[in-house]
Order: C-alpha cells, then structure tokens, then sequence
C-alpha cells in the first residue's frame, strides 16, 4: 500500500472518528490509536501523538462554539488546569520510559473505563444548594442559559475535583487521548456542576492540557506530519458534519454499538501488550 | 453587571480565535498536505518502528527553511504549529482579559498554566 492509499484510509477512518466523537463525546484518540496500531502497526509512539493532534483539533474546533454560548465556565476550568496540566506534562514525560507493551494495556483499561463512564446516563446531579467554601473563594461558582434565564449553580468539592483532574492529565498526557470521560466525571459527580456546563467545560479544558503535554510530545519526536495531516483534517471534518447531524441523529442507538466497538477495541489493545505484539 | 458584560465580550473574541485559528492551521496543513502526497505518495509508509522525528519536523526555524525548498511535511508541521499555538493563544488572551477585569486571581492563575505550558517547548 503506497503512502497516498494509506494516506486516504486514514482521512476516510478520522472522518468517522471525527463523526463518531461529536455524537457520543468520546474523542478521536479512541478510535485513532487503535486503528493505528492494531490495524497499520504503526508504532504507538507516533499513534499517541498522532492522536494528541487529533484531539487538540476537535477540542479547539468545539470550545469556539460553546465558549460563545456562555455555557462553559472558563474560571473553573482554568482553576482544574493547574492540576491537570500539571498531570499531562508528568505523564508526557512518563510515557518516553514506560514500555509499549504497557502503555498499551493501559490504553485499553482507560478505554474501557471512558465507554463505561460516559455511557452510564448519571441523573443531573442536583444543582440547588450552598456552595463549597473554597468555591466561593475562588469565585468558581457561575450561571448558565436555559429556558428561564440565567440559572445560578454551585460548585462543592473543589479538592476532590481537583485530584481527579490531575488523574485526568496523567492518562492524558501518557496516553495523548483527551481523558474528556474523567473530566466531565469530576465536573458532574464530584463538584456538582449541570452536566451541560461540565462537558462544555471539559472541552475547553481538553485543548489546554493537550497543549501542555503538546510541548514534551514534539521534543521526542512523536508527532509526524504523514500521519498528522489526514487525521487531523478528517476528525475536523467528520466533527463539522456530526454537529449539523447531532440535532436529528438517533443518538442512543449509535453510542451502544459504539461502546460494543470501544469494548472490542480495548480487549485487543490489553491482549496486544500483554502478547507483547504492539 | 459590567463584569459579566466583559465576560461575554472576552468569551466573544475568544470564539473567533479559536475558530480562525484551526481554520488557517487547517489550510496550512492541507497545502502541506497536497505537496507531500504529491512528492511522496508513490512510496511505502514506513512507521513500525519509532525513529523519532527529524530536526526540520521539530524545530521551526528548519521547518520555514524547508518549506521554502518546496517540500510538504515541514510545510504540514508548521499547520500543526499554528493549531497548538490556537488555544495557548487562547489562553495568553484570556490573561489580557483578566488584567482589563482587574481579576488578578485568575490573571496569576493562567500566568502559572501558561507559563507551565510553555516551558515544555
């Protein structure tokens, strides 16, 4: 297969990825990665920068909407980022010494955790209700749009979100996926925030802890343009299209066989490493 | 009252930048993109094993000098430049609005980010 053929299979799979990630929310890498090195053998060095690109691309492309809804509460999200860029540069740096075969066992345990964790429909956490005393302080807590108007919520367990957060970066910058699964977790569950706030949030976040771990990723040499380019413009395309599809899309249908691919997926990524074939 | 007004007006600008910026990084990788397939596309990908990049793919200087001997990847690597430098400029912005808010809090709070960002290239 020559390089334009490899080249065009890549653009089709990221278009899908790209479609796929708009309508489920869970991100490219996690299609990315696997296609590139269960399918291509393409070594998972080149196949976690690859998707860090991937994932910078979509978060940008998705914050530029919603940050000018109002929805996205860009205070606390800069306020979690000290805990997860922090995160995302040490797990940049741990994946230059961890070997493949573990990294790519890990890919898989976190795969399958981000499908399970995003498609448990958690009931909207209650919102009403006084806020953490350190939320006050730091001025995290904010309104968002509905149909009444500007509703004011809450932030409670800043600590404990916080902790998450840097758990979040860690898998992010190791794995070069968006960890957005965990962030909206921490968001929704722990500090109690409408779940429409913690996923616009969660976007936002995604492209400033992927640019922290971005910096330690080109250093080493794990970002290529070959594989780069038609990733990044097809999971930009196949987003354009999942929004103009998202309003009238059966979405619940699409996220069960996509968490059934995701499972599959993930098995084969642990039994590679385990096998020591990746 | 202001202070949200400001809010929305910042949140505003930063849309547009994040929009304009993944549109030029795109055609810039696209253009890259068409030059590359066009010099190499006959050829084998070679990526089982990890060699790491080149300099001219990592460092940007020789990437610009690379660029203008007509190749393609430099040309994709300097996209791939301007959409990661899309949300640090988003970020570097947001400290501007801060300072213009007089919320010094979250000024020295993206400072610390930023800077923890940077440092890393």
């Amino acid at each position: 297969m020559t390089i334009l053929v490899f080249t065009l299979i890549l653009f089709g799979a990221a278009l899908v990825a790209g479609l796929l990630g708009s309508l489920t929310g869970l991100g490219g890498g996690v299609v990315i990665i696997p296609l590139l090195t269960l399918v291509f053998k393409v070594d998972i060095h080149y196949a976690i920068g690859t998707s860090l690109v991937s994932v910078i691309a979509t978060s940008s492309g998705a914050a530029a909407a919603y940050v000018r809804e109002g929805i996205a509460n860009i205070r606390l999200g800069m306020f979690l980022e000290l805990a997860t860029t922090a995160g995302a540069i040490a797990g940049a740096w741990l994946a230059a010494y961890m070997p493949t075969e573990i990294i790519a066992i890990l890919f898989g345990i976190v795969l399958i955790i981000s499908a399970g964790l995003s498609f448990a429909r958690l009931a909207d956490p209650v919102t009403s209700g006084p806020s953490g005393v350190l939320a006050a302080k730091l001025r995290l807590n904010s309104t968002m749009p509905t149909a009444e108007g500007k509703t004011p919520y809450f932030v409670k367990n800043v600590v404990g979100g916080f902790f998450m957060m840097n758990v979040a970066g860690i898998i992010s910058g190791l794995l070069g996926i968006g960890s957005g699964a965990f962030k909206v977790i921490a968001m929704d569950n722990v500090m109690r925030i409408p779940f429409k706030v913690s996923t616009t949030t969660s976007n936002f976040m995604i492209g400033v802890t992927a640019a922290a771990s971005v910096g330690v990723y080109l250093q080493r040499g794990y970002i290529d343009p070959g594989l780069s380019m038609p990733v990044m413009l097809g999971v930009l395309g196949g987003a354009l299209v999942g929004t103009r599809v998202l309003t009238k899309a059966r979405t619940t249908s699409l996220k069960i066989v996509f968490a059934f691919v995701i499972l599959v997926l993930a098995v084969e990524m642990i039994y590679n490493g385990i096998a020591h074939q990746i | 009252m202001k202070k949200r007004i400001q809010d929305t007006d910042m949140e505003k600008v930063i849309g547009y930048l994040l929009r304009y910026g993944v549109i030029s990084a795109s055609l810039v990788v696209l253009a890259g993109g068409i030059v590359y397939l066009y010099r190499h596309g006959h050829q084998l990908p070679a990526y089982r094993e990890f060699h790491g990049e080149p300099d001219k793919m990592r460092n940007p200087r020789l990437m610009l000098e690379a660029v203008m001997r007509g190749e393609g990847r430099p040309l994709i690597q300097l996209g791939l430049l301007i959409l990661i430098a899309t949300p640090i400029a988003r970020i570097a912005f947001s400290i501007f609005g801060y300072l213009l808010e007089k919320d010094y809090l979250y000024t020295v709070l993206t400072v610390i980010v930023l800077l923890a960002i940077l440092l890393n290239f």
